[in-house]
């Protein structure tokens, strides 16, 4: 399998630049054609500590992360005792000979030899590119990219690291590694969640974001502002998460489609205007990366605990949609939905992610932006009637206009209001108000994305899943069908509002049911009994602060 | 021609004798003095007596959460620029529960008209202390009086350089309304800090106790100049100044974005072109 599928990790403290090395790895070998699977694992601080950016390499299209190790890249002597233990057989240590550690699969690299220090990173790329048949030229290329700004002399010793590494290695002769050619490589982009979640954004015609930087939400709106003037948008960050949905309803209420971008406790400080755009009925996609708390928990680590905290966010009843992407694919195409919905049912609309898929960086197919269809601000009202922002309409959606474009005037109140949108304490009017806004879920329900089944819908063992596990939970079925069980997946990557409709028949059928999740309590389970009574027992569950993998899957499975 | 008609007249939840019927009569003055249409304009409001005002207005308004119509205003005005927005709250509302919001849009310097309700109690929730009421205030909340020192609005603006900083008193509707029309006129952030009487809750800080101490500040007063400002900034007590305390020509913070140079947000299209050179760099 070693020749089609390898797991590279690369180790050392923060500040060290490991996430450089991987970047520049994964970007030649995604520019080669290779599928990848990147899981980041970094310590919540600036310098030192110890990190990881492992990255799962396959001919074939690879999907989950893998725990097992075939090639350590070692940047301190730490990363060596901390993995020793994950290492395959036959896997090999790549390590620098002055850190004085010996083994029999380790390789020791002269690094003092083959360059000054400070391009030891650049030496480790040649040195792991080399054994696993990356061409020195397309190293070169991928250090163009990301040290090219930084001038001519830097990109020169940079380029003569690299040529040194790739000779030692040459010559070294490594074997067991190598990955084949390919003839015809497809034409691909390395994507993590967090950039496909802001491309799908700018192509549904984001104007506005406001943040208050957070861990792993917060390369969202970087990546936002860096496109900023080109995209003709403005990102502002705010003082506070309060302010920044705020600003967000604001923008929006004004006619631009607005995002905001926020993990659990700065979620928690939003919530209050959760509910204001769910009463002033204004378009917002509100992006929700978890990381594992409470409080502020472990900032930089992974975790589905925030399931039951966006579902119930907010005061009062109001219909929402929430989707919980499962690859990069779907972290682009759901947050185009997400702003469809958003402007079609005015009202809040969330992107649950975590931080694994946030920083994952993969291979994807370049989506055709040609192709895209536009999305539009929602039911627009005729510029010649009699204007009330909420007028009480079958299907619960009150057309807007936007202030100031038109001669009409457009009243929005947090209070209860009529339908003109002045404050109002006529209880009737509230009757309608309520039941205005809740025919908005009919409209939702009708075109949730369907959860995906992959296997035979009478499996023996249904494995049910939800977000960013979706490719580990996939992975384990499959290697479960290949020792001859009929196991199935069944996969939600919209997981509100729920259509018992489209997967009680599954659920039924299977001889046994298995809930998947990166949480302690399986909310998603929990959140399956209350909207079925279809009670599932069996739970897979993690909670450590690392992603699932197959292998986790399998073993607490065998337990 | 806008007349005062335009901006319609209303019934209101407001105790008779309170302090908001005559600021909302200056803020109609000032629009039609300025020739503003209802639909050119934008009010954003919070919570609490003073966040009503602008539903006795017929124009377009966003009333939000309490403490939050700072940030839905700048949203708004970064959104569609070409719309004269103002903001109109209580003391509570915009020194208590949106005081960093206060801080922010200073610093920023929004476009925005903010007129503050200032009666140094909370009305709408019956009588507790404000943030600017004064110490020893004594409520039901604080029996025994408040043991805080009062926040001074005027004082914190002008120390942090706001755009334009004025205070006036209900009780004097001609030059309320003069502070108004300036305000809106200024190109950045406003302040007006409004002093008016709760008939209700406030039987300390009364209609007589403003009147007896509101002076105009004199015609020779220079309010470009900082160091003076921070003084009169700092009267309160037998003798308090009212007028415009402190103005500067800091650039409004819309005129930083380049990308509002080609139009308001509100009005531009996705372009595909730039979109595939955008994706292109991830590859």
């Amino acid at each position: 399998m070693r020749d089609r599928d390898l797991n590279i990790l690369i180790g050392g403290e923060a500040g060290q630049g490991l996430v450089t090395v991987g970047q520049i790895l994964s970007k030649s070998l995604v520019r080669k054609g290779y599928s990848i699977v990147v899981t980041q694992s970094y310590q919540s601080r600036i310098r030192g500590g110890h990190n990881s950016f492992a990255i799962r390499v396959g001919v074939d299209e690879v999907i989950a992360p893998r725990k097992s190790v075939d090639l350590l890249v070692a940047l301190n002597g730490d990363t060596v005792i901390q993995h020793r233990d994950h290492l395959s057989p036959e896997g090999l240590v790549i390590l620098d000979d002055s850190f004085g550690l010996s083994g029999d699969s380790f390789l020791k690299v002269p690094f003092s030899e083959l360059s000054e220090k400070r391009f030891s990173n650049t030496v480790a790329i040649g040195v792991a590119g080399a054994i696993i048949g990356l061409d020195e030229n397309l190293m070169a290329g991928t250090l163009d990219y990301y040290f090219g700004k930084k001038g001519a002399s830097l990109v020169e010793k940079n380029r003569d690291a690299l040529v040194r590494a790739v000779k030692w290695a040459t010559e070294n002769s490594i074997s067991g590694f190598m990955l084949p050619d390919f003839s015809n490589p497809p034409r691909r982009l390395m994507m993590n969640g967090n950039e496909a979640i802001s491309l799908g954004a700018l192509t549904s015609g984001l104007r506005f974001c406001a943040f208050y930087p957070m861990t792993p939400s917060t390369s969202i709106v970087l990546n936002l502002a860096g496109h900023a003037e080109r995209a003709g948008i403005i990102v502002e960050q705010a003082e506070d998460e309060i302010a920044a949905i705020n600003m967000a309803v604001g923008a929006s209420f004004a006619g631009a489609p607005s995002m905001v971008a926020t993990s659990g406790g700065g979620f928690a400080l939003m919530v209050e205007g959760v509910s204001l755009a769910a009463m002033t009925e204004t378009p917002i996609v509100i992006v929700v990366a978890q990381r594992p708390g409470p409080a502020t928990g472990l900032p930089t680590r992974t975790e589905q605990a925030d399931l039951e905290f966006v579902l119930h966010s907010g005061h009062g009843e109001f219909p929402r949609a929430i989707f919980s992407p499962g690859t990069i694919e779907e972290c682009f195409h759901l947050t185009r939905r997400a702003f469809e919905l958003a402007e079609r049912y005015q009202g809040p609309v969330f992107l649950l992610t975590d931080q694994f898929l946030a920083d994952s960086y993969r291979a994807v197919t370049p989506f055709g932006i040609d192709q895209l269809s536009s999305i539009r601000a929602g039911e627009q009202a005729s510029e010649t009637s009699n204007y009330a922002r909420y007028a009480i309409t079958e299907n619960g959606i009150s057309p807007r206009l936007l202030p100031g474009m038109t001669e009409h005037l457009v009243v929005a109140d947090s209070d209860e209001h009529t339908e003109e949108g002045h404050i109002t304490e006529d209880l009737t009017m509230r009757k309608r108000m309520v039941e205005k806004r809740r025919r908005k879920e009919r409209g939702m329900r009708s075109e949730v994305v369907p959860p995906d089944l992959v296997g035979e819908e009478d499996a023996d063992l249904l494995l049910l899943s939800w977000g960013s596990s979706k490719g580990a939970v996939t992975e384990a079925a499959s290697l479960m069908r290949s020792d001859g069980l009929n196991a199935s997946t069944l996969h939600f990557s919209q997981i509100w509002p729920l259509v018992p409709e489209n997967f009680m028949d599954i659920l039924r059928q299977a001889e046994k049911v298995i809930c998947i999740e990166s949480n302690a309590t399986g909310q998603f389970a929990r959140l399956i009994r209350r909207e079925t009574g279809f009670n599932i027992e069996e739970k897979v569950l993690r909670y450590d602060g690392l992603p699932l993998t197959p292998e986790y899957i399998l073993r607490e499975m065998n337990r | 021609m806008v007349t005062i008609d335009d901006y319609g007249k209303y019934e209101t939840a407001w105790c008779p004798g309170c302090g908001n019927f005559s600021i909302s009569e200056a803020v109609k003055k000032a629009l039609v003095e300025r020739q503003l249409a209802p639909h050119q304009v934008l009010f954003v409001s919070g919570i609490g007596q003073a966040a009503k005002a602008p539903h006795y207005l017929n124009t377009n308004l966003f009333n939000g959460l309490h403490g939050r119509s700072l940030p839905v205003a700048t949203g708004v005005k970064l959104a569609n620029p070409g719309l004269t927005v103002l903001v109109e709250s209580g003391d509570g509302c915009n020194y208590g529960e949106g005081g960093n919001h206060l801080l922010a849009v200073i610093r920023r310097n929004v476009d925005l008209t903010l007129l503050v309700h200032n009666n140094q109690v909370y009305g709408l929730t019956k009588g507790q202390a404000s943030p600017t009421s004064a110490g020893g205030f004594v409520t039901k909340a604080q029996p025994l009086g408040v043991p805080s020192e009062p926040f001074n609005p005027i004082a914190v603006a002008v120390a942090m350089r706001a755009g334009f900083v004025a205070r006036a008193f209900s009780g004097r509707i001609e030059h309320l309304s003069e502070m108004i029309q300036q305000g809106i006129a200024h190109r950045g952030f406003a302040l007006i800090d409004v002093l008016q009487p709760c008939v209700s809750f406030n039987k300390v800080n009364t209609f007589a106790w403003y009147d007896k101490r509101c002076y105009a500040l004199p015609h020779d007063y220079e309010p470009d100049d900082w160091e003076s400002a921070m003084k009169v900034a700092c009267e309160w007590g037998d003798k308090i100044p009212i007028g415009v305390i402190y103005r500067n020509n800091r650039p409004s913070f819309e005129s930083h974005f380049n990308v509002l140079k080609d139009g308001p947000l509100v009005s531009r299209k996705v372009d595909k072109t730039r979109l595939k050179d955008i994706m292109k760099a991830y590859g």
